[in-house]
Parts: C-alpha cells; sequence; structure tokens
C-alpha cells in the first residue's frame, strides 16, 4: 500500500465512524460510479467516497481530511457540465445526496433554507402552493442540486431577466477547507463585512462546501406569454432580438437555434417547428398582465419587421412546453445527426452575434467540421455544438481545434470563456487567455484566505502547468444521467 | 523627510501635492494628495506608497468618506476625480465601462440619452463617484427591483496595496468565469485595494412611471400594506416608507415603471391594494414624493431585517426611517448626542431579533469613539485573512471597517 493509500485507509475507517459504514464507499467498483460529473470525457475514480447526513458530518469528514492533507471534492447530483466535481484520485468526494431536506419555506420572509443536495426543482415544487418559485432554472433542474447551484452561480434560461444564483441566495452555512462551520451572508441584505458569499457563490467549489442555503423565493408572475417565430436565417432572427433590445423590452427569455439545430431537434423530438426555418426565437415575456400584453404586441411586430415568415403564439402551458421542447432537447438531439460534438458555453457581447457568427460559419466551411448553433441570444450566451465522428481519424482533434477557436473568437469580441457551465477542469488552462497572470494570481489570493493548505478542489479553475500540458481525455459517450433521460445539458 | 517622500511620489504620479486642511478623512488629516489620471498611474502611486510604508485612502467626491470608522492613520490620499471618463457604452449590449471618478449623476446623463440607465439611485448615490459608490454599496429605491452594486457590477479594474493591477468579471453580464471579485469590493470601504475601473450592467429607462403613497397613523398597517404589496403580482420597482420620528405616521411609497398602455391600470391596482390594506386614502402621483431616495442627516444607521420584522421596527424603532422596506435596508436617522450609543443599540436590539443588524454609518468623529458601529460580525476570521491576503501591510483605510480592518 502506498502512503497516500494508507492515508486513504485511515480516513475510511475514521469516517466511518462519523458517518456510519454504509456511509463510505471504498470499494473500486463501487466508486466507479463517482468517476465523472456531466462532462463524461474527463474521469477520475475517486480514492474515497463519503456521503455525510448533516452539516457536523461535514464538518468531521473535512477536518479529519485536512488533519491528514488529503484533497476533498464536493458533489451535489453530478450534472456539472465542466469537471468541477471530477474527483481526485487520492482525494475525498463528499457527496451531498444525503443532505436533501428543506429545511423550511417562509413565504411570509420569501425565502426558503434548504440543505446543498435539494434538487433545485424541488425547492420551486415546494413554494408553488404559496405562489412563489425559486428562480433559477438549469434546463438540469430536475436532477441538479441547490449546492452545485451555489458552486456554479447557474442561469437558465431564464437568467436575462432574473438573474443567476448569486441573485437569488442570501446566506450560506459553509464548512472551510479547514473544517470551520460558518455562515456567509443571512437571512437579510447587506450584511456586514466583505460579501464573502459572493465571492462563494460560483467560485466551483474551492472556497469550501455549503451546508445550508437560504434561497430567495420570488413571486409567481401573473402572466407568462411564448411565442415562436421562424425566420429565413441567423441573420434576420438576430435583428429581431436586436430589435426587442433596443425598444427597452426586457423579455424573460430570448433563445435561438439554428438549422441545423432546428434538424437535430426535429429529429430527436419531432418538435414541429416551421418547415424551412433558417433560424428559430422563443421569446417569452412575463410579469403583469397589463405590461405583458403590451411588450408582447411590441415583440410581435419587431419580429414580424425582421422578416419572420411565421409567428406562433403559445394559447396555453402546453403549447408552451412544445415550443420549449425543441430548444430543451437540443444538446442531446445532436446525437442523432453526429456520433460526438463538444458543447462550447461561450459569450460575446450580443451586438456582434451576427459578425460572430459568421466568422464560426467560415470556420466550419474552412475545416469542413459541421457546428450547429443554439443559443441565449438576449446575454449572447452562445453554445455552439461542435460535431464529429470520433471513430475517423483526426475528426475529433479537428472537433477540438475548431471549438477552441471559438472560444478565441469570444475573447477577441470582448466575451467570456463561459457564461454558465463554469471553468472547472476543462476551462482551466484557457483561463491565462482571459485573465492576466496578475489576475489569476489576485484570485489565487482570495483562494488562500479560504484555503490556505490549498486541499479544496484542487487543480480546478486554475491552469495547473500538469493539466495545461496534457492532452483532454476522450469523449466516452453521454452521461449515465442523460441516457437515462434524467438530465438535459442546456 | 517630507520633501523627499513628495520626491517620491511626484515619480510615480505628476500630480501630487502636500494635503490641505479640507484633506481629511472623518476627522483624521493626510499629508500628500495625489491625482492619478490612469489605472497605470494609480499603480505606480501604490508602489511607490508601499515603499515609503505610506497609509493610503482612495478619494472620490467625499461624500462618503465618513461611512464606517475613521482611518488608524493616514498619510497619502490618492484622489481619482481626474478618472471621470465614461470609456464605452455600447447600448445594444446594456453595459457601460467608466473610470472610478466619474459621478454617478454623469454616468446617468450619458445613459439616459440612450433611453438607458445604472439602477442605483437615491441622491446620495448620485452625488458621489462610481468608485464611491461601490466601496460604499450605496444603494436608493431601485434596489428592490433591480439589486444593489452587487448585483449589477459585472467588472472592475483595481489596484492592490502593492500596486498589482488586477481585473475580474468582464464586459458581458453572463460570465462565470473565474472568481467574482466584484462582490468583496462592493461595501469594502477602500481597505482592499483602489478601484479605478468598473463595468456595469444597465437596464433599459422606462416609459412611464407612477408613484403610489399612502400614510397611515399605525404602523403594523403600514407593515400590512408592505406585505400585501410584496406578495402581489404588480411587479413593483420599489417600496419604500417613511416615518419622521417615532410613533408619528408612517408613509408607505411603491413606484411602478413600464410601458405607458400598462402604466395606469398597474398604478390604479396597486392603490386599490395599498387602501385596503392600510385603510386610508391613497395618492397616485407622476413625480416621486420629496423623502423619495433623500439622505438622512448624520448620524444615521443602516438596518436591516426579514420581512416579517418590519411591523416591530416600524413601531418600536427609534429615530427618523426612510428607505427599502421591500429589500429590508432602511436608513435610521439618529440624535446627535448623548442618546445616540442607547439609540443605536435598541434598534440592533429589533434588527437582531429579525435576523438583521444595524450599522451606524456616519456620525461625527467623536461620538463613534467607544462605539460598537458594526454590531456583530459573522466570519470574521475569514475576513482578516482575506484583508492579509490583499493588503498585507494594512495600510489601505486601515481600521475603517469591520474588526479593525
Amino acid at each position: 500500500m502506498t502512503y497516500r493509500g494508507a492515508k486513504l485507509a485511515v480516513l475510511a475507517a475514521e469516517l466511518s465512524a462519523v458517518v456510519g459504514p454504509d456511509g463510505v464507499i471504498a470499494d473500486r467498483q463501487r466508486l466507479r460510479t463517482y468517476e465523472c460529473d456531466g462532462l463524461a470525457q474527463y474521469r477520475v475514480v475517486p480514492g474515497l467516497v463519503v456521503l455525510p447526513e448533516s452539516a457536523e458530518q461535514v464538518v468531521a469528514v473535512v477536518r479529519a481530511c485536512a488533519a491528514l492533507g488529503v484533497a476533498f471534492v464536493a458533489r451535489g447530483s453530478g450534472t456539472g457540465l465542466s469537471g468541477g466535481a471530477l474527483p481526485h484520485a487520492e482525494g475525498v468526494l463528499i457527496v451531498t445526496s444525503r443532505m436533501r431536506r428543506i429545511l423550511e419555506v417562509d413565504p411570509a420572509n420569501e425565502r426558503a433554507i434548504v440543505e446543498p443536495g435539494v434538487i433545485n426543482l424541488d425547492v420551486t415544487k415546494a413554494a408553488e402552493p404559496y405562489g412563489w418559485y425559486f428562480a433559477p432554472d438549469p434546463s438540469s433542474q430536475q436532477v441538479c442540486s441547490v449546492g452545485g447551484n451555489v458552486a456554479e452561480n447557474s442561469g437558465g434560461a431564464h437568467c436575462l431577466k432574473y438573474g443567476f444564483t448569486t441573485h437569488h441566495v442570501l446566506g450560506v452555512e459553509v464548512v472551510t477547507p479547514e473544517g470551520e462551520l460558518v455562515w456567509l451572508g443571512g437571512t437579510t441584505r447587506d450584511v456586514a463585512g466583505y460579501d464573502l458569499l459572493g465571492a462563494f457563490i460560483g467560485s466551483e467549489g474551492t472556497l469550501g462546501i455549503a451546508t445550508k442555503i437560504v434561497v430567495r423565493l420570488m413571486r409567481t408572475p401573473e402572466s407568462v406569454r411564448c411565442l415562436l417565430a421562424a425566420f429565413p436565417g441567423v441573420d434576420e432572427a438576430g435583428a429581431a432580438v436586436s430589435a426587442i433590445i433596443a425598444d427597452g423590452v426586457t423579455p424573460a427569455a430570448i433563445e435561438m437555434m439554428d438549422a441545423l439545430a432546428i434538424e437535430a431537434a426535429e429529429a430527436a423530438v419531432a418538435c414541429g417547428y416551421p418547415e424551412g426555418a433558417g433560424a428559430v426565437l422563443i421569446v417569452e415575456l412575463d410579469g403583469p398582465a397589463a405590461e405583458v400584453e403590451h411588450t408582447f404586441a411590441a415583440v410581435r411586430q419587431h419580429c414580424t419587421a425582421a422578416g419572420a415568415f411565421e409567428i406562433r403564439v403559445a394559447r396555453d402551458a402546453d403549447e408552451r412546453a412544445r415550443f420549449w421542447k425543441g430548444r430543451k432537447s437540443a444538446f442531446a438531439a445532436v446525437g442523432r445527426i453526429s456520433p460526438d460534438y463538444i458543447v462550447q458555453d461561450g459569450v460575446i457581447p450580443r451586438t456582434v452575434l451576427p459578425d460572430v457568427l459568421r466568422r464560426i460559419t467560415e470556420l466550419s466551411a474552412g475545416t469542413g467540421v459541421r457546428v450547429a448553433n443554439v443559443f441565449h441570444a438576449g446575454d449572447g450566451n452562445l453554445h455552439p455544438l461542435v460535431l464529429f465522428d470520433e471513430a475517423k481519424p483526426g475528426e475529433a482533434q479537428a472537433a477540438e481545434q475548431l471549438s477552441g477557436a471559438i472560444l478565441d473568437l469570444c475573447i477577441s469580441y470582448g466575451g467570456s470563456i463561459t457564461g454558465e457551465h463554469g471553468v472547472g477542469i476543462d476551462k482551466a488552462c484557457h483561463m491565462p487567455r482571459m485573465f492576466t497572470t496578475d489576475d489569476l494570481d489576485v484570485m489565487q489570493r482570495l483562494r488562500r484566505a479560504f484555503d490556505p493548505a490549498g486541499i479544496c478542489n484542487p487543480g480546478k479553475v486554475f491552469p495547473t502547468p500538469r493539466l495545461c500540458g496534457e492532452v483532454p481525455g476522450k469523449r466516452k459517450g453521454v452521461h449515465p444521467l442523460q441516457a437515462a433521460g434524467l438530465a438535459e445539458q442546456f | 523627510m517630507a520633501t523627499s517622500t513628495l520626491g517620491g511620489l511626484r515619480l510615480a504620479c505628476a500630480d501630487v501635492a502636500e494635503a490641505t486642511a479640507s484633506d481629511t478623512v472623518d476627522g483624521v488629516a493626510a499629508r500628500w494628495v495625489a491625482w492619478p489620471r490612469s489605472t497605470e498611474e494609480v499603480s505606480a502611486v501604490l508602489r511607490a506608497a508601499a515603499g515609503l510604508g505610506l497609509r493610503v485612502v482612495a478619494r472620490g467626491t467625499g461624500t462618503r468618506l465618513a461611512w464606517g470608522l475613521p482611518p488608524k492613520g493616514l498619510d497619502l490620499i490618492v484622489d481619482l476625480s481626474r478618472m471621470d471618463a465614461v470609456l464605452a457604452h455600447t447600448a445594444g449590449d446594456l453595459v457601460v465601462s467608466v473610470q472610478a471618478g466619474v459621478r454617478m449623476v454623469d454616468v446617468q446623463d450619458a445613459l439616459a440619452a440612450h433611453r438607458q440607465r445604472l439602477a442605483l439611485d437615491g441622491a446620495d448615490t448620485l452625488g458621489g463617484t462610481v468608485g464611491g459608490t461601490i466601496a460604499t454599496a450605496a444603494s436608493g429605491p431601485l434596489r428592490y427591483r433591480y439589486g444593489s452594486v452587487r448585483d449589477l457590477l459585472i467588472g472592475i479594474t483595481v489596484v492592490l496595496a502593492d500596486g498589482t493591477i488586477a481585473h475580474a468579471g468582464g464586459t458581458v453580464v453572463k460570465n462565470v468565469a473565474g472568481y467574482d471579485l466584484c462582490k468583496i469590493y462592493a461595501g469594502s470601504l477602500g481597505t482592499l485595494g483602489v478601484i479605478t475601473e468598473a463595468v456595469w450592467r444597465l437596464h433599459p429607462l422606462p416609459e412611464s412611471r407612477r408613484w403610489i403613497t399612502a400614510t397611515t397613523p399605525d404602523p403594523s398597517g403600514a407593515a400590512v400594506a408592505i406585505a400585501a404589496v410584496r406578495a402581489s403580482q404588480h411587479d413593483p420597482t420599489a417600496l419604500e416608507i417613511q416615518r419622521a420620528a417615532p410613533g408619528d405616521a408612517v408613509t408607505v411609497g411603491v413606484a411602478v415603471e413600464g410601458v405607458t398602455g400598462g402604466i395606469d391600470a398597474r398604478a390604479q391596482a396597486v392603490a386599490d391594494l395599498l387602501g385596503a390594506a392600510a385603510g386610508v386614502a391613497v395618492a397616485v402621483a407622476e413625480h416621486p414624493p420629496g423623502w423619495w431616495g433623500q439622505p438622512l442627516p448624520a448620524p444615521q444607521a443602516t438596518v436591516t431585517c426579514e420581512p416579517t420584522g418590519l411591523a416591530d421596527l416600524l413601531t418600536n424603532g427609534p429615530g427618523s426611517l426612510c428607505g427599502s422596506a421591500g429589500a429590508g435596508v432602511l436608513a435610521c436617522g439618529l440624535h446627535d448626542d448623548d442618546r445616540l450609543g442607547t439609540d443605536l443599540a435598541r434598534l440592533r436590539d429589533i434588527a437582531q431579533r429579525h435576523g438583521g443588524n444595524a450599522v451606524l454609518r456616519s456620525a461625527a468623529p467623536h461620538r463613534k469613539a467607544g462605539l460598537d458601529v458594526w454590531g456583530p460580525v459573522r466570519a470574521l476570521t475569514l475576513m482578516r485573512r482575506l484583508k492579509d491576503q490583499f493588503d498585507p501591510d494594512h495600510r489601505l483605510a486601515p481600521g475603517r471597517f469591520v474588526g479593525g480592518i
């Protein structure tokens, strides 16, 4: 047994006493279940898996790790798309799936208090009877955990109007990397001192483990209107988006798909979008009926003026769900038209959308690599799906290169390498293209304040020579959760 | 010594002078003032200050330099007033990049020409600079709908105590690359670095606005009316209260904003709701009431509480009260005499019953002396460590922040 192996054996025994024998997994076969998150091409079998049931148990687990200098990684539902919850081979994976209690739903105080393993959609289900909901709605919301949302600062289709997780969390109880239990934020706003809550949300599990989360609830809107508009091409659809924004309308969501993405969605879920569409827009407005009624009419006019040849207005919730079905299935749907694909998550200033799409088309034409475009058009968050066939020599590499070129394009237009999927392990090597060495060093100062020993989800977010010298792992098909129909990628 | 220090600073920045009698921070006099014109120049000044061991406070228009505690020592004021440019505004992207020394009112004027705004209001906020607004996390009535500095700031450039220039965030709204350092600068009172540039998320200016107000002698009734508006689907932009003194009537003010076609129906719906809940007459106006977004004179505290604590606060809270009842963040004006300490303690007591706190914002330095200005602060150990990482020698605004930071 290696020295590190011996440490893990000691830990396994110690932690069994903390969480009970059934809360510790050391068996190699069972450990494999946890070898990847939603980004399945990165796989590492964890040294040990622990399933705590309470904040006190998380404290004990983290303290035990800290005492031995063993790295740990927190994991919720494992739906992340950047390898942020990729385990550490010689470390402990702390899984929050047994911490799933909704501790409080308090409509009068517009909040719920939940444990980190609680499923995103379950918060809304618990609040809905009172007329409230939890706004962040990543498309994995049926399976993703609120703890994961906090780690990734998750968005969703409706973040255009309602913002991200960081706008909807008032406080978190956190176990620091040294095993201290502290509260960041609280149950009110403007808590005295530095906004460490804000720094913690979106830190991708590198600053500690959230064990309780105070989430803001929002009142369900009086009216929701949704339309689907078909355009000859992406230029016309893009012009409609520009006109809507320029008119001062803030839709709850504006989503766009191009011809290839539509083709894939039709093949997969027969969403019945208008035939011959070179691009479709889904535009959703919500709010007071008196407001929505007027803005919705304006949105229709803008779509028509920009060249929409067909506009469908959802008559009820079912029809609205059908509009969204094609969009929400788009990632998985490209599996119908391509054996393998890479999902990108770059962001660009919305006004350069037509330029960037043209450049992507040129890149695609120049290399012969097909790209299907699906994106949150309102906020410039692109999800190009780069298609390839692993079985054909050179295709994977060409796709990888094109994917990287798209990120470079985003950066050159003043955008970002990730809008919502996070940096994780997948984009850590791209960070120096967006930030200077000093920028990254200053971020590391924040990290050191929380984690001086560097044991909390090491190797994520920031580039390391070891990581960035390596060739990325190969893609091995879809994630088990996705295959089982439990999760969608968005 | 003084001459050589001035000489050293002049090598870093063209505009440096000995301080005058007005160059004080919360009663503490500075020795020198520098007026850098770029982030690089700020960096050079701070590197020089580090070499000379100078304690530094950044200054904008000086509107809120009396917030927090007086610095434990002060050698150099870095005045940002010459960094007052709007760097880039792409209206179609609803984003603006600005230098930290630009006044908020000038930013708003530039944006209004494009029917846009930075959703931070309040007379106090508008009078200050962008850097000051970030450093104090100042906010106004709009925070109910749009949040505060932390929610709207999407990119930042800062210079650390050692002169290191760092950026975080970016120029797009949706961005999760790297740590969001914007957050830790919001409300940090200059203790983590000098803010030199900021990128903000913008919102469209509404076509129409209405203010609906109701005044009731019954503080509980006011709280009931507030709760009714919160639980409604009218989506107001602001939800404010105002009370001049304990026992006085409470005015509830609601702002609705939107398209002209729907505004009157929405205003009337809010008016009906307020009237029914508070049982008093309601007024609808096209202009805000006089007290809307106006700062209270010093001494004043910021008091926070959970929504259900509002009735207790309005009934039992000392002093004058004004602010965002909707967000649970209010200003409380307190007596400028020996009652200050007792009233602050009482206010804090009430706030703590409802998950909140009371922080004494501004008061004459001699009044703050000996008072617990901040109240209980959670995670102070982490905050101290953060300070140690960003400013190991504790030369930036030393002592102005929580826990002696």
